[in-house]
């Protein structure tokens, strides 16, 4: 089901660990990944991965605030959003 | 869709971030009928519980979906019955205590403004409307988060000119009373030609007698990502591609408002009303339809041409939103508040954006003259001449129209009035020296006007 993905998306520097470090927070919370795809723009690394939070042991809250902390740490930017938003965004 | 898109992912992103796309409100519409009665206090009780029963989880259950969409909802309101009707039967109701009992209402669910401090009397005043609306300025000096709105006008009935005297006195004198704050009271109070029940935008918003129980109505913004679509493209680009690209990015808007809409009307456990499809400019840097308008290839807002981008607007954006959702209601359309838009401050400032253009480009957008500061010396004829104006345009092309202006005491051209917040900052723009007052005076009723030979 739709609502129960995520997005995680994490953009800066690249740096060592960065996957390393985000999977196993989120193995941690028992949050299980999907998919992962990367990129570079304009010199920066972005990584997004598309999660399930069916399984999860925390809320949606939780889940957030604990990758924002991993990213914080590393000195990344991260956003997470459910997946539904750009389902409906960029599909009629 | 098992299966995510890089770039669309990116684009999201970056529409939120770097362009404001946000949720502009979400609107609990209530209806008051069931609170009627013949006590005041009784009826203020009445209200106040339905109001705390309804709404006490608004706020939370959207901050909790702005935290998981990662989207900015920026108000939360409430529009409820107009309270003229809700106390009419009352035996000498005290309509400033029902502000005051709306004001606290709200207070205590954590909302941001709460609309329909409002009556209906495009054709005529009841007693208890008289009354109301001699209320309406100690009802806005007195509460923080109540608007309030009349009709005056509809292209059924004509223009109620007895109305139209009266709401500029309201308007005076509500300035009047808030003098320490620039005349913000003022700024809470919008009179109206063809008013709309699902409105969910500010300060117009109530909930209309033929509306549900509840319902929850939803309004989007985003003028600083069509400006950046719009951007995006060359300049030689014709006004069909412009036209277009605007048609998509509205799209995409309004989708995201449909889904938080759809989303919070779900947790709320109340039915989805509409989305109301407008563009909401904010006074942050980049997020104005006066920059759409220099995105598209005027010099600022105010230039000749600038009637035409916003008609052009207008349309496209009513065209690309109408796809995204089931339901489209409110006033939809290119919102042109100039206290609220970086863009036409700087114009209004520069002299270059003035309240005769203004009022040509209501005629297009999507409802009228909104958040303009003029001379707090302006007579209430003059005013009243400028609501006629702009009641007529709305009568006679069918659409609505508006009018939320700001005599700020004490300030004249060349000084600017300070709101803060999401009113902004409004320079001071001149009005027309010329005596309107003989032609106000007459009172009476403007008849309505001929729905054929329309030429």
């Amino acid at each position: 089901m739709s609502e129960e993905k995520i997005i995680i998306t994490i953009s800066g520097c690249d740096k060592v660990g960065i996957v390393a470090k985000i999977a196993a927070a989120l193995a941690d919370l028992n949050v299980n990944i999907e998919d992962i795809k990367q990129t570079i723009m304009q010199d920066y690394f972005v990584m997004m991965m598309l999660c399930s939070i069916k399984d999860a042991k925390k809320s949606f809250k939780e889940i957030k605030e604990n990758i924002i902390n991993s990213g914080r740490e590393l000195e990344m930017e991260v956003w997470v959003q459910r997946k539904e938003i750009f389902d409906s965004m960029h599909s009629i | 869709m098992k299966d995510f898109n890089v770039q669309n992912v990116i684009e999201t992103i970056e529409m939120i971030k770097v362009h404001h796309l946000d949720i502009r409100t979400v609107t609990l519409s209530l209806s008051l009928r069931d609170c009627a009665g013949d006590d005041t206090k009784t009826v203020g009780r009445k209200i106040y519980d339905k109001i705390l029963k309804h709404a006490k989880n608004l706020a939370k259950y959207a901050d909790d979906l702005e935290n998981e969409f990662s989207i900015p909802i920026i108000n939360k309101r409430i529009a409820v019955t107009p309270i003229s009707i809700v106390a009419e039967s009352c035996t000498n109701p005290d309509f400033v205590y029902l502000a005051q009992i709306l004001d606290k209402a709200a207070n205590e669910v954590g909302i941001d403004f709460i609309g329909g401090f409002s009556a209906l009397v495009d054709k005529g005043c009841t007693n208890g409307d008289k009354l109301f609306i001699e209320s309406i300025p100690e009802a806005l000096a007195s509460t923080k988060r109540v608007c309030s709105s009349l009709n005056l006008a509809t292209s059924k009935a004509g223009i109620n000119m007895v109305g139209v005297l009266k709401t500029a006195n309201v308007i005076k004198k509500a300035a009047e009373l808030t003098k320490d704050a620039d005349g913000l009271g003022a700024a809470k109070f919008v009179a109206f030609c063809n008013s709309v029940t699902d409105n969910p935008f500010m300060a117009g918003a109530y909930c209309g007698i033929n509306e549900p129980e509840v319902a929850l109505n939803v309004g989007v913004s985003g003028p600083g990502v069509v400006r950046w679509a719009i951007e995006n493209m060359p300049k030689t680009a014709d006004l069909g591609e412009v036209a277009n690209i605007i048609k998509k990015t509205a799209f995409k808007i309004t989708t995201t408002g449909e889904l938080i809409g759809r989303r919070l009307a779900e947790r709320l456990n109340i039915p989805f009303g509409v989305i109301d499809l407008s563009l909401a400019p904010t006074p942050a840097e980049g997020d104005s339809v006066a920059g759409i308008f220099e995105a598209m290839g005027l010099e600022a807002a105010g230039a000749h041409g600038t009637t035409a981008a916003l008609a052009m607007l207008n349309d496209a954006v009513k065209k690309g939103g109408i796809m995204a959702s089931s339901y489209v209601g409110g006033l939809s359309g290119a919102f042109i508040p100039v206290s609220e838009d970086a863009g036409m401050i700087k114009a209004a400032r520069d002299g270059v954006l003035t309240i005769d253009k203004l009022e040509a480009m209501t005629s297009v957008c999507s409802v009228g003259l909104d958040m303009i500061a003029i001379p707090g010396d302006t007579p209430a004829s003059t005013i009243a001449g400028i609501i006629a104006d702009e009641m007529a345009i709305g009568m006679i092309n069918k659409k609505t129209t508006a009018v939320r202006i700001i005599p700020v005491p004490g300030k004249k051209v060349g000084e600017a009035a300070k709101f803060g917040g999401l009113l902004g900052e409004a320079p001071i723009m001149p009005t027309s020296r010329l005596n309107s007052s003989v032609f106000v005076n007459r009172l009476g009723r403007i008849p309505a006007p001929l729905h054929s030979l329309n030429n």
